[in-house]
């Protein structure tokens, strides 16, 4: 039998072909890349519209009525941007706190063995899930602006908290000189709770004697900053709002924007939590709760020692997953008005500038760090929580 | 010898059986659950009458009048200003029903709409004729490709003497299935090719695609609509005035390719080794290797999240809002600001939210559906 000539069986070669093709694939997307971002550069300058970051230092010109930072429309567009980014770190948080507490109890209460209790909450996660989350911000800012009372009649809670049609006021924490003494007692009494845990747990293994360590904890954590603050002499006051004329002055303000955002935000984010969580109890083996029973651990002894350790161990990744998506979710506010990154920054300011280029990049850029940086923390959790000896 | 009679059977206590039994179990098994159940029935009563009082009791439903067999019901059709501000005001959503299914497409030309509707009821029952049946594979690829097409032309015009209708006068619930539509069908072939792109031996094919898969799922899908309407228009020669709908369509596909490749990737990842080694054993190449042995199986086990990733889809359509297209939710502003109907945003946000929800609910209950039907493990 004749062989292959040389040249065919060289084409014919499974590594050359891998070669040739990711060359070509190389090609193709430099080519892309080439027209897409000549034709870029040529119609941005034939339509004169400036480039580069130069615009940051500029004064921005337009007023922002929520921010954690100070802020005049004579400030920069660069501290817009930071405005903007502290908004949605805020807003992220706040929801997540409460979509965690909203959707680990709907998660347990579908568990529950009473039958009204599951089937609320059951109806609570098929009735938020399915509604999205863009119509559930515009709802609950319309019925905001629709139920809350003018500033006069106000919902007042204990004289320092305030809910109006303008938002919702607290009282703003003042920090004085000495208080860094109570934050360093924080740490010290969080260190030290530490030791000491660690203290009764060798004791525990060593003797068999079991202490309960909750009495100290809070001891230390709470009550040594207590006392440092008290020896200082309370160097802590709060700002409280109070009516004058026909708004509030002084505290902390929350605009309706925010307080619509932040609840739809916990709201829809809490039925994927719950569902988290219940298919994390789930999980567990029944013979697992039929172990820790036969061993003679009590109720509250199986459940902390026993079940919940293998429970969250299938609910934490899924739930940081919901952390990044309700962080996503909050560029949303752009369709209210809340002045976060999104809706700051790549609405408002690119509005005013048009380099639509720069603005979005940085925007996507934000998402894409806090993006990263949640995917990290998912990886290090992942590796803490993985069965040790699998 | 004595005669044993059978004593008549002592009933079972009456806290044994029945619905006492049931309440005791289900609702007043402990001092806890007595607590939880007694809270849970006031909370119910705190916000169910309220929210059927406006629905329902208190609601104006005065459609105007009508006949049927000669009798005449009703009164004249009820205005905005004799619907009172406390309860629901039903009229305003029956006048402007067109609006928000329909949008601004000339209303003569409707039926085309409709016949859209129509034909997408007739391809459920199709998929269900079909369905196991021999050959059933090619008659069902041949509907989704043909169907598409003709809605397409159905809905634009422009062709067979149809008059065209322009992309701004597409609204309301119709373009809303539109965008769902076109987004699902174009970028489920897109993310097939990602993910077997991800899962490739070929570095630099892994590595772009690794590359734009991450970076998608990272953004939000509203900074990808914004590109998709500020920077996409410069991207080409002459600065093209692009189609708002066009940009929209391109975004929201982009954004969905991402999110299907990831689930067919899970599909892709479940298939074992054997069955890539046994295909080229017997010496197919790669594409036939993946079109005939790895796909199907890789796509059937992920049918239950492409359809979860299609729900997601189908949410995110209402993101189009932000970019100035009129779908529906747009119309609930849009409605509320006729002269003649002003401040009626609470009754258009209900009746979008419910058919939204409908629509959801539905998918959800289907994607369960199929997850139990396709699980393959012996569970339950």
């Amino acid at each position: 039998m004749k062989q292959d000539s040389s040249i065919l069986s060289f084409l014919n070669n499974n590594e050359t072909r891998a070669i040739a093709f990711q060359v070509i694939t190389l090609l193709i997307i430099a080519f892309v890349f080439y027209s897409g971002i000549s034709n870029l550069i040529f119609n941005i300058e034939a339509r004169e519209i400036h480039t580069g970051f130069s615009f940051l230092s500029n004064r921005a010109g337009f007023d922002i009525n929520e921010s954690m930072i100070a802020y005049t429309p004579e400030h920069s567009n660069l501290r817009v941007f930071y405005v903007g980014l502290i908004n949605t770190l805020v807003v992220a948080v706040v929801g997540i706190i409460f979509a965690t507490i909203i959707g680990f109890i709907i998660g347990i209460a579908r568990l529950s063995n009473n039958w009204l209790i599951s089937k609320l909450a059951a109806g609570y996660i098929e009735l938020f899930r399915n509604i999205p989350i863009l119509i559930q911000i515009l709802i609950w800012y319309n019925m905001a602006l629709l139920t809350l009372p003018s500033p006069r009649g106000s919902f007042n809670f204990f004289d320092s908290i305030f809910i109006n049609k303008r938002g919702i006021y607290v009282p703003e924490p003042v920090i004085e000189t000495g208080f860094v003494w109570v934050l360093i007692a924080v740490v010290l009494g969080i260190a030290l709770t530490f030791l000491m845990k660690r203290h009764f747990k060798q004791k525990h293994s060593k003797t068999g004697v079991y202490t309960h360590t909750i009495g100290y904890s809070i001891g230390l954590i709470f009550g040594l900053p207590l006392v440092v603050f008290f020896l200082l002499g309370s160097p802590l006051h709060f700002d409280y709002p109070a009516l004058t004329g026909f708004n509030f002055k002084g505290g902390r303000t929350f605009s309706p924007e925010f307080l619509a955002l932040a609840v739809a935000l916990s709201v829809y984010t809490a039925t994927y939590i719950a569902e988290a969580i219940r298919s994390g109890i789930e999980a567990v083996d029944k013979g697992q709760k039929e172990a820790a029973a036969a061993l003679g651990l009590t109720q509250t002894q199986s459940l902390k020692l026993v079940v919940l350790p293998q429970a969250l161990r299938v609910a934490i990744p899924p739930t940081i997953n919901q952390y990044l998506n309700l962080t996503k979710n909050s560029s949303l506010a752009t369709a209210i008005g809340y002045p976060e990154l999104m809706s700051a920054f790549g609405g408002t300011v690119l509005n005013q500038v048009g380099q639509a280029v720069e603005i979005l990049g940085m925007t996507m850029a934000v998402y894409l760090v806090i993006s990263l940086f949640i995917s990290l923390l998912l990886n290090i959790v992942n590796k803490k929580m993985s069965i040790k000896g699998q | 010898m004595a005669v044993y009679e059978q004593q008549e059977l002592r009933k079972p206590p009456i806290s044994q059986v029945g619905i006492v039994r049931w309440l005791r179990v289900n609702l007043f098994s402990s001092r806890v659950n007595i607590g939880l159940t007694l809270a849970a029935l006031y909370m119910l009563y705190i916000i169910i009458p309220p929210l059927l009082n406006w629905t329902i009791f208190d609601a104006n439903f005065n459609f105007g009048e009508f006949s049927i067999f000669g009798f005449e019901f009703g009164e004249v059709m009820a205005t905005n200003t004799n619907c009172g501000r406390s309860a629901a005001c039903w009229p305003f959503i029956y006048e402007k029903f067109d609006m928000f299914i329909y949008g601004f497409y000339p209303r003569d030309l409707v039926w085309r709409v409709d016949s859209v509707f129509a034909m997408t009821a007739m391809l459920f029952v199709i998929v269900r004729l079909v369905r196991n049946r021999k050959g059933s594979a090619k008659i069902l690829l041949t509907t989704f490709v043909v169907f598409p097409i003709i809605s397409f032309y159905l809905i634009a015009g422009g062709v067979f003497g149809l008059e065209e209708v322009k992309t701004h006068q597409w609204g309301g619930l119709t373009l809303t299935l539109v965008i769902a539509s076109v987004g699902i069908l174009v970028s489920f072939p897109i993310g097939i090719l990602l993910a077997l792109g991800r899962q490739s031996n070929l570095r630099v094919i892994s590595f772009f695609s690794t590359i734009y898969i991450e970076f998608i799922r990272a953004v939000p899908l509203i900074t990808i609509l914004f590109m998709a309407s500020f920077v996409l228009p410069l991207f080409f020669t002459g600065g093209v005035d692009f189609d708002k709908l066009l940009r929209a369509l391109i975004a929201i596909t982009l954004f969905q390719a991402a999110y299907f490749a990831e689930v067919v990737r899970g599909g892709l990842q479940a298939i074992p080794t054997g069955q890539y080694e046994a295909a080229d054993a017997i010496g197919l190449n790669y594409v036939q290797k993946n079109a005939l042995i790895v796909l199907p199986q890789a796509l059937k086990i992920s049918i239950p999240n492409l359809v979860g990733s299609s729900i997601s889809l189908f949410k995110d359509t209402t993101l189009v809002l932000i970019i100035g297209l009129m779908d529906m939710l747009a119309m609930v502003n849009m409605t509320a600001n006729d002269i003649n109907w002003l401040g009626r945003e609470t009754e258009g946000f209900v009746f979008v939210t419910m058919t939204m929800w409908i629509f959801l609910y539905s998918m959800s209950r289907y994607s369960k559906k199929l997850e139990v039907r396709f699980s393959t493990d012996h569970k339950n």
